[in-house]
């Protein structure tokens, strides 16, 4: 009799508690990295005045989004690093990408101004990798002959988080210095060999701007936002580039999606004599299990973007994706992109 | 034999359900708590075991960090959760207990309790306004202060030295330290407070009128009468550092690495379970997390049954 009566009143208390669930959202949902952001959250905003859909996007970095969309807890995933079409098969995912972004080193160094550092892929590496330990080293006077280098100690910093822009900076490394591709590799998550994490881009910024002599890398966006001093670096041509639109343009314009699979394309260390080293195209992961009705609003948004948001992307000096790659998305959602009745649900006329 | 048990005048049945019902609530929350704490420690157990199955008990003392390669170690995690810790306590509870030994002692009556009442200010100050005012004004402060002082001054001397060597970050496992001992301060406050107060005013007065000066009084009659409740406070002081997440997290510099400097980054279990569970890709990353989670239960369980001997010897020393 007395265990009947503790089940009642325990039954009894957690109704009360249920009772105070909320009820289902509204809007969609999506998580992924902070190299998307700034323009993402624009485009947000112009598409909920236009169409009254709120999108719901959390910055908590690439490997965030890989899990929560794999995990089944938001409506679109964004990431930095693409999946291989092995991955992609095994979560039932489709990846598409949705702009190119671009990565450059920024530096916290008195009396340099932002673009009079000069740096390249080898330097780079290794100052990442703590052999070179003082600004006024030679390897870095050598790229700077004119330039006046403090002897300040070099504070490498990097992203704690599971981060895509990561992946690039990390591959970027490994391309150019076999010495980083085998003590370190390239992932969202690496272990760093000296240096500080910080949380998301504007974490990396957040430190960069706080420490003396510190050397970080962001997404281009969040040196526009943040009037950092970036570098210029030089590229696989041995040209020293300033890092610029036009700059991340001729890096894009070797970006031919035609010849792989589901979009799987690195685009670090491109060829040609004004491209900039290190970019990357930036993902959208969805689910093909979803019903078409959970699907088919974020495909409408993200073409909405594609279409429209060249504007923004543009003045955050992102490199919008050209006509031919958005019809060869809009291909790959049809093909791939079923609802329950086994028919495609984005038709090319929409 | 009849039944002796007292013969309840005849109530209303309803009422005698209601007690029921009431006796079955309490009951109920009791049992649900029990329940609740063996499902975390069992999910614990379980999602860390990937991890202990892989490394065994190496997982604990490897210093690696790999996600590439899949290797992990809990060392850094540790070292740092007890480093900050440390000093948070060597810098909280001189500062807590010489506060509430002013506040019951030496202080004007009017100033009584607007101290009190700020000390426990800080005690409602959420943890991640500590990590953002760290970020953005401490840490700088120390940078261009304190830390460049202390690496001129302490720097060269040959053992002392190497705990402040290496570039002033401003982040690091002294600020966090710093931080966290803020942090604690009030819990420790409160409660050695409350507790000095229950000292008997006959004691003290007794200690005062044979001629025993104010420090005397404290260290011979108040500190040893209250001890029970003094280390009762220093250890919810200490579990507060040793689980304190958003604060540390924002300071620490996030370096999965051990170095000896107290200027340097590193990282605390929590901090790392901050930072990068959302986002850990693969089996064995997530159990790591998790093995790093069950490790700090186990520090916490370990500090706590360490305090308890503690007051147990004491009291035995002391044959109360």
């Amino acid at each position: 009799m007395k265990g009947k009566t503790i089940l009642l009143a325990g039954a009894l208390t957690a109704a009360l508690g249920f009772s105070a669930l909320p009820a289902a959202a509204e809007g969609l949902s999506g998580a992924g990295g902070t190299a998307i952001y700034p323009v993402l959250s624009k485009w947000a905003a112009q598409y909920d005045t236009a169409n009254h859909i709120a999108v719901n996007y959390q910055a908590i970095g690439s490997g965030g989004g890989i899990a929560q969309i794999k995990a089944k807890t938001v409506d679109f995933a964004n990431s930095d690093k693409p999946l291989t079409p092995d991955e992609l098969a095994q979560a039932n995912l489709v990846q598409f990408p949705q702009v190119i972004i671009s990565i450059t080193p920024v530096v916290n160094l008195d009396g340099v101004k932002p673009g009079e550092l000069n740096l390249d892929g080898p330097t780079l590496a290794n100052i990442y990798l703590g052999k070179i330990t003082d600004w006024d080293a030679a390897e870095i006077k050598k790229l700077n002959p004119s330039a006046k280098l403090p002897h300040t100690k070099i504070s490498p910093v990097y992203r704690s988080d599971g981060s895509g822009t990561t992946f690039n900076f990390t591959n970027y490394l490994s391309k150019v210095s076999p010495e980083w591709k085998q003590k370190v590799g390239d992932d969202t998550s690496v272990s760093w060999p000296v240096g500080v994490g910080g949380k998301g881009n504007a974490g990396v910024a957040q430190y960069v701007n706080q420490i003396k002599g510190a050397i970080g890398y962001v997404e281009y966006a969040y040196v526009i936002e943040n009037k950092m001093t970036y570098t210029k670096m030089v590229n696989h041509a041995g040209k020293t580039i300033e890092p610029e639109m036009a700059a991340f343009q001729a890096a894009a314009s070797n970006a031919d999606f035609t010849k792989v699979k589901n979009f799987y394309l690195i685009l670090t260390d491109q060829p040609g004599d004004k491209s900039w080293p290190i970019t990357a195209a930036t993902y959208m992961l969805m689910r093909k299990d979803y019903p078409a009705a959970k699907n088919m609003p974020v495909l409408k948004f993200l073409d909405w973007c594609l279409k429209n948001g060249q504007k923004q992307a543009e003045a955050l000096a992102y490199v919008p994706l050209p006509d031919s790659v958005v019809k060869q998305i809009e291909q790959s959602w049809a093909t791939e992109l079923k609802g329950e009745d086994g028919k495609p649900i984005w038709t090319a006329s929409k | 034999m009849a039944d002796i048990a007292l013969d309840r005048p005849a109530e209303a049945p309803r009422a005698r359900a209601f007690d029921q019902i009431f006796q079955g609530a309490t009951w109920f929350s009791a049992i649900f708590i029990l329940a609740v704490l063996a499902a975390v420690i069992g999910s614990l157990v379980i999602g860390a075991l990937p991890a202990f199955m892989k490394f065994g008990w190496g997982f604990i003392t490897s210093d690696a960090w790999n996600p590439v390669k899949e290797e992990f170690g809990a060392w850094p995690a540790i070292y740092g959760t007890l480093v900050t810790s440390a000093i948070a306590m060597l810098i909280g509870i001189p500062f807590a207990l010489g506060i509430a030994i002013f506040i019951t002692e030496l202080c004007p009556p009017w100033l009584k309790r607007p101290i009190g009442t700020l000390v426990e200010l800080l005690a409602a100050i959420p943890s991640i306004i500590y990590g953002i005012w760290g970020l953005f004004v401490f840490a700088p402060f120390l940078q261009t202060t304190v830390q460049p002082f202390l690496i001129d001054t302490l720097g060269d001397i040959p053992i002392i030295g190497a705990l402040f060597a290496g570039p002033p970050l401003g982040i690091g496992m002294l600020t966090a330290g710093l931080i966290l001992s803020i942090m604690v301060l009030p819990f420790i406050t409160s409660v050695t407070r409350d507790v000095f107060e229950t000292v008997p005013t006959v004691l003290k007065e007794s200690a005062y009128g044979i001629g025993a000066t104010t420090w005397e009084v404290v260290w011979n009659i108040v500190l040893p009468t209250t001890r029970v409740g003094v280390i009762g406070g220093i250890m919810l002081g200490l579990g507060r550092a040793l689980g304190e997440t958003m604060a540390v997290t924002f300071v620490i510099g996030n370096a999965h690495r051990i170095n000896v400097s107290l200027l340097a980054p590193g990282t605390t279990i929590s901090a790392s379970l901050a930072n990068e569970f959302s986002e850990a890709v693969g089996d064995v990353y997530k159990a790591s997390l998790i093995g790093l989670g069950s490790v700090l239960f186990v520090i916490t369980f370990l500090v706590l049954a360490a305090a308890k001997y503690m007051l147990i010897r004491l009291q035995r020393q002391a044959g109360t």
